[in-house]
């Protein structure tokens, strides 16, 4: 019997599967894929090698009429088409994402970073559930909110961020046409990729001309779509402080707004949770998409009494986490989304040490290719709730940890934020539970897990997190004109 | 002690994400060796003979005539009547003999017998003694019952290796199964183990989980590394690599090895070597190519 241990690794695990990249892309309106007018285009890094991986039109102020205007001219008949029959076409466009789910979930990791693993398991499946769930709601919008009659808003701007990009855009787009609406989307112009997919997949399932454009750009673009006087409502994912400006340019305008911003969320581990669950709660909670998360689990509030021990493990745990190529399968924390973010990450993780806190970098590097924008995973000790790494999004794999000593404090820890998107509890009694989740003020709040999501289930936040809710039955409100019936929207 | 809990659900969840690792080439080779070492080699049925015993030790020493690097397994593991018949089987080999004992499967037997079952396999020179627990004295609560069977069982091993199986598929809960494997530690064990492969369900990837965690909080609390022996139902070479995955990302590569895991399994083997022969070969050998016995 061999009593020697054996030092056993993974071998490499590339997912090795074509997925076609063009190398250029136009603007999708009308249902036609367009050069920008003024021919303006701009380049598409993949994060996991630093190159050049496509390039991409930027729309200019006319492509931006010329997309509303298309909108606009779609928006009556989809309206008055029978629901069910636009139900079809989601549901069309929910399958053939399934059907091509391998392609999209490549693009994804090559345009963003993320590892193959969760664009394969989580952005491509909940993208595709996404449509499935509000296909079902277009046939039964008059049940959905008994006693009121229920109208189409009109013509939607979307404008989705870079940490999710097909599963935003389905966030946004589901609801939205399930109601009757026309959308003008714009995805981030670090990830344009899936986007301009799902417009092919518009085509392919035959949606009308004009009911889907996407309008590919930077913030110029995506202020010129919010500010146009042809849309009625806007929709927006991202920062705060984009959220910010975006509200203030519609006040006053009469344009339906609704906001998913950024987030600080506490995750609490009482001293009676299962630990070694919370434990892998904790690292799903921050290390999950490299931290591109609005609502990341990024300020752990732990009871001191097990404090070094959740520590203890937590750092273990992350000694596990495999650092590397996106498109390798045993990957679990890819590349940074863009050098800008990987900037801003390090900036925080040197402002937090200046500020007094200890830094651990942890995790492990496997085979790196070269030129890509990657950050071990990382926590913070010695952290006070006025640093600025426990006051601010970050958006990356960067834990702070602090403590509590009774619920009470953990409460007033909690909500001690300037947002509200989301909130964790661990605890093996159900009366504590319900006790914190009922006074976290969070828009989700999760009990003995985290970040699960669900189309049914309504997301969004309190105070600079946002305001609004996507996914459920709540998730239509913003898209409908809800009035009493026999009066006229 | 202080009592630890166990969410199951996401207990689960952790162990189901261990399944997505992808093990090829290299990886692939190398993890299908150090299974087929870890394999406890297992008969334990009414119908034993010295016959089938003798061929399922000749099968352990050399489990793959004619494909290179493949080793031996780690132990045979019979019942009381064929230890002294396989332990001259595998002689020289280096394989272990492991005798289940204590009135196996029930452990249903006044505690005078069952210590003088595991004394007589010690004295027969069975190398691991695997023994079950008593479930009803855990189900009713009387857990220092349990520790001290325990305890006199360790005692009664001498020198031979105590496995101690949990029958977690009686236990039902993971918190009992958290419990179980902390007293069995405290109590002795070299190994703590599953199942005895006669109650449904047997090992799974969840349970095993718990357990593993189990042994790493032993191990930063008191510095000493137990064993541990999935038994029962696992059958395929794909579903043993992922394992050795939890294993290693649970405890870490110290526990990669025979002393410290172990795959308690009888169907399990063939379809590492028939794995293992189209690594060496290039094609898929038919089931009919590797000796069932």
């Amino acid at each position: 019997m061999s009593s020697s241990s054996t030092t056993w690794d993974y071998a490499p695990a590339p997912e090795s599967a074509p997925a076609e990249i063009a190398e250029a892309y136009g603007l999708f309106i009308d249902g036609e894929f367009i050069e920008a007018l003024d021919g303006g285009s701009m380049d598409s890094i993949e994060p996991g090698t630093g190159q050049l991986l496509t390039r991409f039109a930027v729309a200019g102020q006319a492509d931006v009429d010329a997309a509303v205007a298309a909108a606009t001219r779609a928006q009556p008949a989809w309206a008055a088409l029978p629901a069910r029959e636009r139900g079809k076409y989601l549901y069309r466009i929910a399958r053939r994402l399934q059907e091509r789910a391998r392609e999209f979930a490549i693009l994804e990791t090559r345009d963003g970073g993320k590892p193959i693993k969760e664009s394969r398991d989580v952005d491509i499946p909940e993208a595709a559930k996404h449509f499935f769930y509000y296909a079902g709601w277009a046939d039964k919008l008059d049940y959905a909110f008994p006693g009121r009659r229920a109208q189409p808003v009109g013509v939607c701007a979307q404008i989705i961020p870079w940490n999710f990009p097909l599963l935003m855009a389905a966030w946004k787009l589901a609801p939205a046409l399930a109601c009757g609406n026309t959308v003008v989307l714009k995805p981030a112009e670090t990830t344009p990729l899936t986007a301009l997919r799902l417009a092919e997949v518009c085509q392919e399932v035959g949606l009308p001309q004009g009911v889907v454009n996407v309008l590919t750009g930077a913030g110029e673009t995506g202020a010129a779509l919010a500010a146009h006087p042809g849309v009625q409502k806007l929709a927006f994912t991202g920062s705060t402080e984009v959220g910010k400006k975006l509200a203030e340019g519609v006040a006053g305008s009469g344009k339906r707004l609704t906001l998913e911003l950024g987030g600080k969320s506490p995750h609490i581990i009482c001293e009676d949770a299962s630990l070694d669950q919370a434990v892998e709660g904790i690292v799903q909670g921050i290390f999950f998409n490299q931290g591109h998360v609005c609502c990341a689990g990024s300020r752990l509030l732990v009871q001191e009494s097990v404090q070094d021990e959740v520590v203890e493990k937590l750092a273990w745990r992350m000694q596990q986490i495999r650092v590397g190529d996106p498109l390798d399968k045993n990957t679990d924390l890819g590349a940074i989304n863009s050098a800008g973010q990987l900037e801003t990450i390090q900036r925080y993780l040197a402002l937090g040490q200046e500020e007094g806190a200890t830094l651990h970098e942890s995790g492990q590097f496997g085979t790196l290719p070269e030129g890509g924008y990657y950050q071990r995973p990382c926590y913070f000790e010695n952290v006070q709730p006025a640093h600025s790494i426990a006051r601010e999004e970050i958006f990356g794999p960067v834990l702070s940890v602090m403590s509590f000593r009774t619920p009470e404090e953990a409460i007033q820890r909690a909500n001690d934020t300037p947002y509200g998107l989301a909130a964790g509890i661990w605890t093996d009694k159900g009366s504590k539970m319900f006790e914190l989740a009922s006074r976290v003020r969070a828009g989700v709040v999760w009990c003995n897990t985290y970040n699960r999501f669900d189309a049914s289930s309504p997301f969004g936040g309190y105070q600079q997190s946002g305001f609004g809710r996507e996914g459920g039955r709540h998730g239509l409100k913003p898209y409908l004109k809800l009035t009493s019936w026999g009066a006229e929207g | 002690m202080l009592r630890r809990t166990v969410d199951r659900v996401a207990a689960d969840a952790r162990a189901a994400s261990f399944r997505t690792r992808s093990i090829k080439k290299d990886a692939k080779l190398q993890g299908l060796r150090l299974v087929v070492s870890m394999t406890d080699l297992t008969t334990l049925e009414g119908k034993d003979s010295p016959g089938k015993v003798r061929g399922l030790c000749r099968k352990a020493v050399d489990p793959a005539p004619g494909i290179e690097g493949v080793p031996s397994v780690a132990a045979v593991c019979v019942y009381p009547n064929h230890v002294a018949l396989a332990k001259q089987a595998v002689a020289g080999s280096g394989v272990q003999v492991a005798s289940v004992a204590t009135a196996f499967p029930s452990g249903q037997a006044p505690l005078d017998l069952r210590l003088e079952e595991v004394r007589r396999v010690v004295a027969d020179g069975t190398d691991e003694v695997d023994m079950v627990i008593s479930r009803g004295a855990l189900l009713a609560g009387r857990t220092q019952q349990v520790a001290e069977e325990i305890r006199a069982t360790k005692e009664a091993c001498g020198s031979a290796h105590l496995k101690v199986i949990l029958e977690t598929g009686e236990l039902e809960t993971y918190d009992l199964v958290r419990r179980a494997s902390d007293l069995a530690m405290e109590a002795g064990a070299d190994f703590i183990k599953t199942s005895t492969g006669k109650v449904a369900p047997a090992a799974t990837m969840g349970v095993t989980l718990v357990m593993l965690e189990a042994i790493r909080d032993h191990h930063r609390a008191t510095g000493v590394r137990i064993g541990m022996k999935p038994a029962g139902g696992i059958k395929s070479a794909k579903e043993a690599l992922h394992y050795l995955v939890m294993v290693k990302e649970t405890l870490g590569d110290a526990w990669l090895s025979p002393s410290l895991f172990r795959f308690g399994a009888s169907s399990l083997l063939n379809d590492v070597l028939i794995q293992l022969r189209r690594l060496d070969t290039g094609v898929y050998a038919a089931h009919y190519d590797v000796s069932k016995e």
